[in-house]
């Protein structure tokens, strides 16, 4: 293809303005996939002579073509494999034509080398499934399929090969074509091509063949270089993850990646994750030039007009575009470990230039690649491919990979091997009624230890408090509920995080059980303090407003939740002021129809070492001074 | 091409630039191996963009098998010195000292010794835990199939039946103590693509790559150019004034000349496109026995 004259600054001139095609092969030695590729570079003129020698001796020794030049053999690089007659790892070619530059991945077509054609393909922009014209549509093609579309192959074209060996016929082509449409429906495909040929003959892969009149379309190779593909990429998206920070010096705090998706201009406002904080593009900085835009796979360094702590791993976007920011998401994975899966390995999540630490917490279904149906299973073996749930330690700001392939993707590294062990495309944040357990095998071990997760100090640090308990005993209508509830008000105004805890709310849901009795009673403030117990764990300042009538039973709500954390206080206020406050509870109990009412025909004893004393009549007083205590006690505010 | 698409070099050119960011990110302590050679200088102009405005953050070592052309070793220092660069230089000095070389050890012992074992050497010594190589899967079979971060044990042995998958472009960094990756930025990159970025970028090279007249002399069919005055007496009195340049530099004993009339780039990118014998055949060692390339590269080579 270069053979037409140019004079040599010409030449140059045109190839430096070709662009680059990726692309997948996959089959086996039998579909002539190795005669096709080596067809494509012998007739592109992109052997050299000496290649060719060698392959000429190489043949005579191992070759499986009998006299004529075997293909295969200037493609299947390795000794060993030369010898077993395979390809067994992906290879890796390079051609050109006038119009552009390829890179083919080869990958093998057996089904234990699905994790090849997976690592060929991940960066191909079109696949070529062979098929042998005499078998049609097989169950490798259809496994080529789905794995060409798993990876997101936007093209497809279906080489219908050894065309020799059926006569050239129209007949057999339509039928193959027929059968391979019907099954690719299924999928999700955007463009299928169908080009009929013979690599070994040479029909239709470079030139087109006057032996096939009935086909009007490009060869092979025509196809190739006339694609469009540059519009695959995703240029609506900006996803700028930060690969490397660069401070040459103290003026200078660069950002750099390879643009991810979309379009980064000059002066664009970005929003940084995960911090959120807002910024703009100050300049677009590259060995060569200051850019006014960048576009993916560019790499360049971006500075910001502020100071903003940014590492590696942050992702810079328009803030009214954001990636999905979650610990958890649904992905199909390919396992590509020859050990099998273990569910409670806590893998190496590389995603985006960030790295952080995943496990599976759940397998939806496997695929089976070759029939495409979903079956349950315990664990993934080598190349098995299936629907799985992820948790990560930090949040990964992905979309999903149907929408961008460059935020949608990841790697699991084995902890132990550090074999890259899993890949993963990301289908998309789990629906919350899906959400399957957060807690992980550390922390079950915590757990069942009885260990917090979260240290006291770390409450006390993010709510700016001590989880401690508030208690405030007294008479029924003694006031001590008009203290609790407006104490909640004033710490919910201070930005504080506190619980009230009343007795009727209780008592007509949680303690409907229980009634007046004193051993009710005692039940009754036994479980309020086992909640105050578990809302201070948790740094929330719980606000309690109960008779609690003697001193055995506060001894005991002081034991629950821990005497350094239960601060008691007395609102002393007379019977008659309590009477006064609730006239016809007192007035029922004193006939009779009630028992059990503290202060009427029941005891109540009086703290002896309450921390402070109030009376009801002082109401705002009190209020000022229970806030003075907490302050003091550095239990709201705490710093 | 819209305004959003980037030409084959340039999109090259993005690949391998983030590729040697990703190393400097993600390791302790890496280096870039210089072999003075075109693809070298190509690997050293892109780390100078990965990291502009700053300097590059690793050094380079020049291994040295104490028979490179003296040419390259001038090259080197000057444009070493001309750019600030961090270079380490290192040698087998025993092997330089009991006087191990091509003509009298032969090609196979001296490139153990002087290249592969230097090499290791020198790895170990600074205990790098990346070593970015300028290697292209184009240049040989073997080549064809390595990954980009090639994983090597503790020996630095590369086992071709046992790489990591490489997908997308998220590379796998992780080895543990006394592990290290080999990272070939430039593995997709042609030799027509090579020249291309060099006439593009006017990237310095050494002269030998241009053609002019030398002192050669036929060996084993192959043009040995006379050196220095280490080749045997019976051999440089043969030698001859022919027009030749070189394809790729290494050991002058072992790097064969190829008569031309090509002495600038557009010259030597036309006489490729039609010449009539590939890249690595000018290299002695390809040729000692079948596969050797591969068997060099299971010993650590690159």
């Amino acid at each position: 293809m270069t053979s037409k004259k140019l004079n040599i600054q010409e030449f140059l001139d045109q190839d430096q303005k070709k662009d680059l095609l990726r692309l997948l092969t996959a089959g086996s030695v039998d579909d002539g996939k190795s005669t096709l590729i080596g067809r494509l570079m012998f007739d592109s003129k992109q052997l050299y002579e000496d290649q060719l020698a060698a392959l000429e001796r190489d043949s005579k020794r191992v070759g499986h073509a009998g006299e004529e030049i075997d293909y295969a053999l200037l493609l299947d690089g390795l000794k060993a494999e030369r010898e077993q007659g395979i390809t067994i790892d992906v290879a890796y070619r390079y051609f050109s034509t006038a119009k552009r530059k390829f890179i083919i991945a080869d990958t093998p077509g057996h089904e234990q080398y699905t994790r090849n054609m997976i690592t060929g393909g991940s960066t191909a922009n079109l696949a070529i499934i062979l098929i042998d014209a005499r078998h049609g549509v097989i169950t490798q093609t259809k496994r080529h399929t789905y794995l060409a579309n798993l990876l997101g192959i936007k093209h497809v074209v279906v080489a219908i090969n050894k065309m020799d060996l059926v006569d050239f016929s129209q007949e057999r082509y339509e039928e193959i074509r027929e059968s391979y449409e019907s099954f690719v429906t299924q999928l999700d495909v955007p463009d299928v091509n169908f080009i009929p040929l013979s690599a070994l003959k040479g029909d239709n892969v470079v030139e087109t063949s006057n032996r096939m009149p009935w086909y009007h379309g490009p060869s092979l190779l025509e196809f190739l270089e006339n694609v469009h593909v540059s519009s695959d990429r995703n240029f609506d998206d900006l996803r700028y993850p930060v690969q490397y920070v660069l401070r040459p010096d103290i003026k200078f705090r660069g950002f750099s990646t390879s643009v991810a998706s979309g379009i980064i201009k000059k002066g664009d406002e970005v929003m940084v994750l995960p911090s959120m904080k807002k910024s703009k593009v100050q300049s677009i900085v590259t060995y060569d030039k200051e850019l006014d835009y960048a576009f993916p796979p560019q790499s360049v360094t971006v500075t910001l007009e502020d100071e903003i702590d940014i590492s590696r791993g942050d992702m810079l976007v328009h803030p009214d575009n954001l990636p999905r920011v979650e610990r958890q998401f649904e992905a199909m994975l390919v396992w590509m470990d020859e050990n099998d899966m273990n569910l409670s390995t806590q893998f190496y999540i590389k995603h985006a230039n960030n790295n952080t630490k995943a496990r599976i917490d759940a397998i939806q279904y496997k695929v089976d690649v070759n029939t495409l149906e979903k079956s349950n299973i315990e664990k993934f073996k080598l190349n098995e491919i299936g629907r799985v749930v992820i948790t990560t330690t930090k949040p990964l700001f992905f979309d999903p990979y149907k929408k961008n392939k460059q935020t949608g993707s990841f790697i699991l590294i084995d902890p132990v091997t550090h074999n890259t062990c899993a890949v993963g495309m990301i289908i998309d944040k789990l629906s919350s009624k899906n959400l399957p357990s957060r807690i992980t095998d550390v922390d079950k071990e915590k757990i069942a230890k009885g260990e917090p997760l979260i240290k006291t100090k770390e409450y006390q640090d993010k709510y700016n408090q001590k989880g401690e308990t508030i208690w405030i005993t007294g008479l029924h209508g003694s006031g001590k509920n008009e203290l609790a509830f407006s104490l909640e008000r004033k710490l919910f105004e201070n930005d504080a995080t506190a619980v009230l805890i009343d007795g009727s709310s209780l008592r007509s849901g949680l303690n409907r059980e229980l009634d007046f009795s004193p051993a009710d009673r005692a039940e009754h403030v036994r479980r309020v303090a086992h909640i105050c117990k578990m809302l201070n764990d948790q740094g929330i300042i719980t606000i309690c407003s109960f008779i609690s009538r003697n001193e055995s039973l506060r001894g005991q709500v002081a034991e629950i939740i821990g005497e350094d954390r239960f601060h008691l206080f007395y609102m002393d206020a007379t019977l008659d002021y309590c009477k006064s406050n609730k006239p016809e509870l007192y007035k029922k109990a004193e006939n009779g129809e009630i028992e059990n009412l503290p202060g009427v025909d029941m005891d109540y004893e009086t703290p002896a070492n309450a921390k402070m004393i109030f009376r009801p009549e002082e109401n705002e007083k009190n209020l000022d001074a229970l806030l003075d205590y907490l302050a003091a006690n550095k239990i709201f505010p705490a710093h | 091409m819209n305004e959003y698409s980037l030409t084959n070099l340039r999109e090259l050119e993005a690949e391998a630039i983030h590729i040697i960011r990703e190393v400097a990110a993600e390791f302790e302590n890496p280096v870039m191996l210089y072999s003075i050679g075109k693809d070298s200088s190509v690997m050293v102009r892109l780390a100078e963009k990965a990291f502009y405005p700053g300097k590059v953050p690793f050094p380079l070592m020049h291994i040295d098998s104490k028979w490179k052309f003296q040419e390259m070793i001038e090259f080197r220092d000057s444009y070493a010195k001309e750019k600030g660069w961090d270079l380490i230089v290192h040698y087998n000095k025993e092997g330089f000292e009991s006087g191990v070389g091509p003509f009298t050890h032969g090609s196979k012992v001296h490139t153990d010794i002087m290249k592969t074992q230097a090499l290791l050497a020198g790895l170990n010594k600074y205990k790098f835990d990346a070593a970015f190589g300028g290697a292209r899967r184009d240049e040989e079979k073997s080549r064809a199939k390595e990954r980009i971060f090639s994983f090597r044990d503790k020996f630095h042995q590369w086992d071709p039946k046992n790489q990591r998958p490489e997908l997308w472009n998220i590379y796998n960094s992780r080895v543990q103590k006394g592990e290290s990756i080999r990272v070939f930025p430039i593995s997709n990159w042609t030799e027509l693509d090579i020249w291309q970025y060099i006439r593009l970028e006017n990237i310095p090279i050494v002269p030998l790559y241009y053609a002019k007249e030398r002192p050669v002399v036929e060996m084993d069919g192959t043009l040995i150019m006379v050196d220095d005055e280490r080749m045997p007496k019976e051999l440089r009195d043969k030698a001859e004034m022919r027009k030749v340049r070189f394809r790729t530099l290494g050991c002058y004993p072992l790097t064969g000349a190829i008569e031309s009339e090509a002495d600038t780039i557009e010259k030597i990118v036309e006489e490729m496109m039609t010449v009539t014998v590939s890249e690595r055949t000018t290299r002695v060692i390809d040729f000692d026995q079948e596969a050797s390339m591969e068997q060099k590269k299971r010993e650590g080579y690159f």
